[in-house]
């Protein structure tokens, strides 16, 4: 998945444009998972003698010799297996340099495809061999010597396969290792490579190797500093860093140059992940704040079980999955699209439940409320325990939520950016609901004038507790996303619900677009502090500031100033 | 009946001074002096047990002190008794001495672990048991003197206090989780030796500190009822059922929250050096949300506004505990879970404010001023379409 | 200013061009009042017209964006806060009874008592034999002698309206703002509250805010109409309500 989705990267781009693209990119892998198949590229024979088909017969020969040769003639070998541009012949030589190749008593030979895993493949075909035994096994032997050239021909054939991820995997290590020896394959497959993501990688690291060396000229050294000043990243910086320490002035001079420029494009490109994790656990804030929104916020009810609605949304997730996984194994991907309307009815249903056992009798003691609910909470939490255990619930995670993708210098992973928009849909749901259904007026109606709501008709203890179960099917939901990324235990509400109330607090109160910049701030202010603070000072210090912030602003952010005197 | 009502609540504290006094002279004399065989023998376990139930009697009267009277509902208060608790630890840890498993003269064990070289600066003095009690009653009476001013003179009121006092409990949690805080992290303090000079784990030391702790609670109980007898009391009382009225009358109300907010932590801290030893160990999870709103319970179910309700909820909802988790430990969140929702819906008075407030409405009078008993509960919501109409108007 | 006569710093309460707005709604535009020591000043006006907000400013409750607000001339109202302000003597009266319901009526009047106000005063505070005195005469003034003792959550809606008045008189302000003090009373306490503050007006400035048109004209005493903020008009009842401005804001909409 990384690698099919690294031709998303996008070098040196505008990032706004850079996001959009990728979002763009994102929307389309999500709805046609179907359409991510590698670009499959053949590369132009060397020749046309060393077609696979040109030599069938001289193959199993020459591997039936390398039994037998010494060094220097099973060296001839691996170049002439490399050159038959045969398909096996790159795993044939890695096996040989790990020694993973053994020849048996009869002659013939076999591979182990796992180091310590007993079972091995006829080199060529790949098929099983059976009735293998140690004892019939003996090792074909390498040095060190043999096994450098060994390693060098692996990488030169991995850089020219047909696979375009091996390819860009080879690339990608080439640069890692800079090692000189590698320098002329690098060359040629710059040479043929026709993908412009892999020969950037390349150059990169033919540049890496040149800045090293101690026979490249000056002119080649202060281009290879150009190149790795384009990448840009801390393994270029430290390369640079490395040259900077060098006796030739001018590639000293540029080395500098580039070290401080790379250094604040990658200071930049810090602060841009740190605002992207702030905005992701901001969102996670959001999605747990979301229904509090509604029942703190709007109808004013301290909902202490909040947390545990949020539990409760995790806990069907995991039902649903476990159903799924019964009775329909090939819908595993849509295990978690059924959990979400799942979690609102379960979870809006206990918030119903309680709302007309227990909370309609306390309005107007909003602290009765709180201990109420919190006594709710213990009992739900109880409940969870004893019908599930106290340990921690696997729910697993679709394929597509996985793996991750660049912008930039930027990594963004998919369960993040899922979340992220997971959590935005649910808001604008959520207000569009409040806006432009007929409910959604009623209950707006009973939150601004109850009497004047009831006398028109409203049946205002309806409202109410369906008021409640949106806020708490709601908090289902968010339990949905929370599964994918926190443990599905009894207390996974617990952790949720003092951040819930500082964040509806900050935001102030009764106002979602609040919810929402108080959720973003808090986030990527406690992904600031992180670094330098740790992350448990900075949550500390953020709590600090939130009753700091409270006491100049005991109404929020967003609170409006009302006039009455409520004495 | 009037007459037993009149025994039970006529002078109630003459009664609860005359059952601390029993206690302090009953439990450890069925300790020491019973010999052991005898079924009326109170083990040593039962006399820890029985201190570490009046320590949390203390807490729940110093929460009773600002809820009930004030109308300051703390979600905290565990921050106050685990500060106290820590100072109390701090002394024990310095007299463990050289006695540790590392056996450094002065650093603590874990100290030594993290491979400190020498005593944070916040550590000493606590060797000195009268700097340690000076801690006891100064750390959290300042903690709360910064947040009260600050939350006080904001006039952050009601469920918005409640949740930042929350916040303020959990920060500390975190906090004091922390290795590098130098507070034992994680495990917190213990495997203590002396108080005083005395083994801890004797049980005439256990004795003693069992009727320090009924001293230290009829000390409180005394200073509490002091005040909301006194006519500052009437203020409180006064700001818990309009404070805004309160305020227009002319009276400082924040300055008043902030006193009677700093008087509880300070008895809140002392019950909490005194559970420590008793127990052992003071670790992080005191300083739990989930501890501070537990305490909060036992004033609702004993009855809040009545400072030996307060006292009586305490004893009451831990015995049950004790004796509910000894044969049903798993369903115990059940039942207090229960007890939460129960007593604010069907007893929100609490047992003694139901008893008195049944009193109350017969007779329709109280006592003439002056000799009524420091007994506030409030008058419950008239009826649930009051309660709406309040909170439509709110 | 549209009407009357324009304030003059000497008076008890002076407010001039006080100006207060949330967000963006302005509740007082520029209003400019003088209330004269020993004065009883009747205030009407629609809802909005800014009755609850200019006590608000006057108590401290509320802080004016702009203007000036003194008391008996040297008293920056707009710099003190609410205790302050009920020390320097104006008391204020809700217009929902706020009595302190769990406390008897004689603790309600004991609290609203003249005495230092202090945290440590109060708690090591003892009752005087003056104080018993004053209070058993102010129980007379507001017919609640025989319910002394009496839970003030027990008392009728008109008992405590008194007990707020009550109260009042205990803290011995020299202005006493009282908003709506006949809401939901009988026509005969309706007369006999009328009774009370004439006669609470001969020792002290009392400032009224009323709807009930039959009180203010019991009252007999000069009318300032508010709208929008600001004051409309002002004169006796007659006189305002035969200015057509007012009469088009009561009637024309």
């Amino acid at each position: 998945m990384k690698v099919s989705l690294s031709k998303i990267r996008i070098a040196k781009a505008n990032a706004a444009s850079g996001l959009l693209v990728a979002l763009l990119a994102f929307s389309v892998f999500v709805s046609t998972p179907s359409a991510r198949a590698d670009t499959v590229y053949t590369p132009e024979p060397d020749n046309a003698a060393t077609a696979p088909q040109a030599q069938p017969t001289s193959l199993p020969a020459l591997l039936s010799e390398l039994v037998e040769a010494d060094y220097d003639r099973k060296a001839e070998i691996a170049n002439l297996l490399a050159e038959s541009g045969n398909p096996r012949a790159l795993a044939i030589i890695e096996a040989l340099a790990d020694g993973l190749l053994f020849s048996r008593a009869d002659g013939t030979v076999v591979l182990q495809p796992q180091e310590n895993v007993q079972v091995y493949v006829d080199p060529l075909t790949a098929a099983p061999v059976s009735g293998v035994t140690d004892a019939d096994l003996s090792k074909i032997e390498v040095n060190n010597r043999l096994r450098r050239s060994l390693r060098s021909l692996s990488s030169r054939l991995s850089l020219t396969s047909p696979d375009a991820s091996v390819r860009r995997a080879a690339a990608a290590d080439a640069f890692a290792s800079h090692d000189e020896e590698s320098l002329p394959a690098i060359e040629t497959a710059l040479a043929k490579e026709p993908e412009a993501g892999i020969r950037k990688v390349l150059g990169e690291a033919r540049a890496s190797i040149l800045l090293q060396s101690e026979t490249s000229s000056e002119a080649d050294k202060l281009a290879a500093i150009e190149t790795l000043r384009e990448r840009g990243d801390q393994d270029a910086l430290s390369l640079l860093i490395g040259a900077a320490t060098t006796d030739d002035k001018a590639v000293v001079d540029a080395a500098n140059k580039a070290v401080a420029s790379v250094q604040s494009s990658l200071a930049y490109w810090n602060q841009l992940q740190n605002i992207y994790y702030g905005l992701s656990l901001g969102s996670v804030l959001l999605l747990a704040a979301i229904g509090l929104a509604i029942t703190f916020g709007v109808m004013g009810v301290i909902n202490m079980a909040h947390g545990e609605m949020i539990m409760l949304g995790a806990y069907t997730t995991f039902v649903v999955q476990q159903l799924v996984a019964t009775y329909a194994p090939g819908a595993m991907s849509w295990a978690l699209p059924i959990s979400v309307p799942a979690a609102f009815i379960v979870a809006g249903g206990a918030g119903v439940l309680i709302e007309r056992s227990i909370i309609r009798f306390l309005y107007g003691r909003p602290l009765e409320t709180l201990l109420a609910t919190w006594g709710v909470s213990l009992v739900l939490q109880q409940a969870v325990r004893s019908v599930f255990g106290p340990t921690n619930k696997p729910v697993s995670a679709p394929a597509w939520m996985s793996g991750s993708f660049d912008v930039g210098h930027l990594s963004i992973t998919f369960s993040r950016l899922t979340i992220i928009i997971f959590a935005m849909g649910v808001l604008f749901a959520l207000m569009a609901f409040l806006k432009y259904t007929h409910f959604g007026l009623q209950m707006r109606a009973v939150t601004q004038n109850r009497k004047m709501a009831s006398a028109m008709g409203v049946r205002t203890n309806w409202v109410d507790a369906l008021t409640f179960g949106l806020g708490s099917g709601v908090a289902g939901i968010a339990g949905v996303a929370l599964s994918q990324i926190d443990n599905v235990s009894p207390n996974l509400g617990q952790s949720y619900i003092i951040d819930s109330f500082m964040v509806v607090v900050f935001g102030g109160v009764g106002n979602l677009w609040g919810t929402l910049v108080g959720a973003m701030t808090l986030g990527v202010a406690n992904k600031f502090l992180e670094p330098f603070a740790g992350a448990v000072v900075g949550k500390i210090l953020v709590l600090v500031f939130i009753i700091l912030f409270i006491q100049r602003r005991p109404r929020g952010l967003f609170a409006l100033k009302g006039r009455s005197v409520e004495a | 009946m009037n007459d037993l009502r009149k025994l039970l609540f006529g002078n109630l504290s003459t009664g609860l001074y005359a059952v601390l006094l029993a206690a302090a002279i009953v439990v450890p004399f069925f300790n020491l002096v019973v010999p052991a065989s005898w079924p009326i023998h109170i083990s040593t376990f039962m006399v820890g047990l029985l201190g570490k139930y009046i320590c949390y009697a203390l807490l729940a009267l110093a929460l009773d002190l600002v809820w009930g009277y004030c109308g300051i509902l703390s979600l905290g208060h565990g921050a106050f008794f685990a500060l106290g608790g820590y100072a109390m630890g701090m002394y024990l840890m310095r007299m463990i001495g050289p006695r540790g498993v590392y056996g450094d003269p002065i650093l603590p064990d874990f100290m030594v672990f993290l491979n400190w070289k020498e005593l944070p600066w916040y550590w000493h003095g606590f060797d000195h048991f009268s700097f340690a009690m000076l801690m006891v009653v100064l750390v959290p009476g300042l903690l709360a003197f910064v947040f009260g001013s600050l939350a006080f003179r904001s006039r952050v009121t009601g469920v918005y206090f409640s949740i930042i006092t929350q916040a303020m409990t959990f920060a500390l949690l975190l906090a004091f989780f922390r290795n590098d805080m130098g507070f034992g992290g994680n495990n917190g303090l213990t495997d203590f030796k002396e108080i005083l000079g005395l083994d801890v784990q004797k049980e005439t030391t256990r004795n003693i500190l069992f009727v320090a702790s009924l001293a230290a609670l009829a000390g409180g109980y005394a200073i509490c009822r002091a005040i909301v007898t006194s006519k500052l009391g009437k203020v409180l009382i006064a700001v818990r059922d309009a404070e805004n009225r309160t305020r227009f009358l002319g009276y400082r109300v924040e300055r008043y929250k902030l006193f009677v907010w700093v008087v509880s932590a300070c008895l809140a801290g002392i019950a909490g050096a005194l559970y420590v030893p008793q127990v052992g160990i003071i670790n992080p999870s005191e300083f739990a949300p989930a501890s501070s709103i537990e305490a909060v319970i036992w004033v609702a179910i004993g009855g809040r506004g009545t400072l030996v309700g307060a006292i009586l909820g305490a004893l009451l909802v831990n015995g049950f505990k004790s004796w509910f988790t000894g044969f049903l430990p798993e369903l115990w969140l059940f039942a207090l879970g229960a007890l939460f929702i129960f007593s604010t819906l069907f007893l929100p008075q609490g047992i003694l404010g139901a008893l008195l407030y049944r009193r109350q409405k017969k007779g329709a009078t109280l006592p003439p001023p002056g000799e009524a008993d420091a007994i506030a509960p409030e008058p419950p919501v008239e009826d649930e379409q009051q309660a709406k109409l309040q909170r439509a108007g709110a | 200013m549209t009407a009357g006569t324009p304030p003059s710093p000497s008076s008890l309460l002076y407010l001039n061009d006080i100006t207060v707005s949330f967000d963006g709604f302005r509740a007082l535009n520029a209003l400019s009042l003088a209330i004269d020591r020993g004065e009883m000043r009747a205030i009407i006006g629609p809802n909005g017209a800014g009755k609850t907000t200019m006590m608000d400013v006057i108590t401290g409750k509320t802080k004016a964006d702009q203007g000036d607000a003194y008391f008996s001339g040297t008293h920056d109202l707009r710099s003190l806060d609410e205790a302050r302000i009920a020390n320097l003597g104006i008391g204020r009266k809700f217009q929902k009874p706020t009595v302190f319901e769990s406390h008897t009526v004689w603790d309600n009047l004991l609290l609203a008592l003249k005495a230092p106000r202090g945290v440590f005063s109060t708690l090591v505070a003892s009752l005087s034999g003056a104080q018993t005195e004053k209070i058993g005469e102010l129980l007379e003034i507001v017919h609640l002698t025989d319910a002394k003792s009496m839970l003030a959550a027990n008392l009728s809606h008109g008992q405590k309206q008194w007990l707020e008045i009550g109260m009042l008189l205990a803290q011995d302000p020299q202005l006493l703002l009282v908003d709506e003090p006949v809401a939901g009373m009988t026509d005969a306490e309706t007369a006999k509250t009328a009774t009370l503050l004439r006669e609470i007006n001969k020792t002290r400035t009392v400032v009224v805010v009323e709807h009930d048109m039959t009180f203010v004209r019991d009252l007999d005493v000069k009318v300032t109409v508010l709208h929008e903020g600001s004051v409309l008009a002002e004169g006796s009842l007659d006189h305002v309500s035969a200015d057509e401005r007012v009469i088009e804001v009561y009637l024309g909409r």
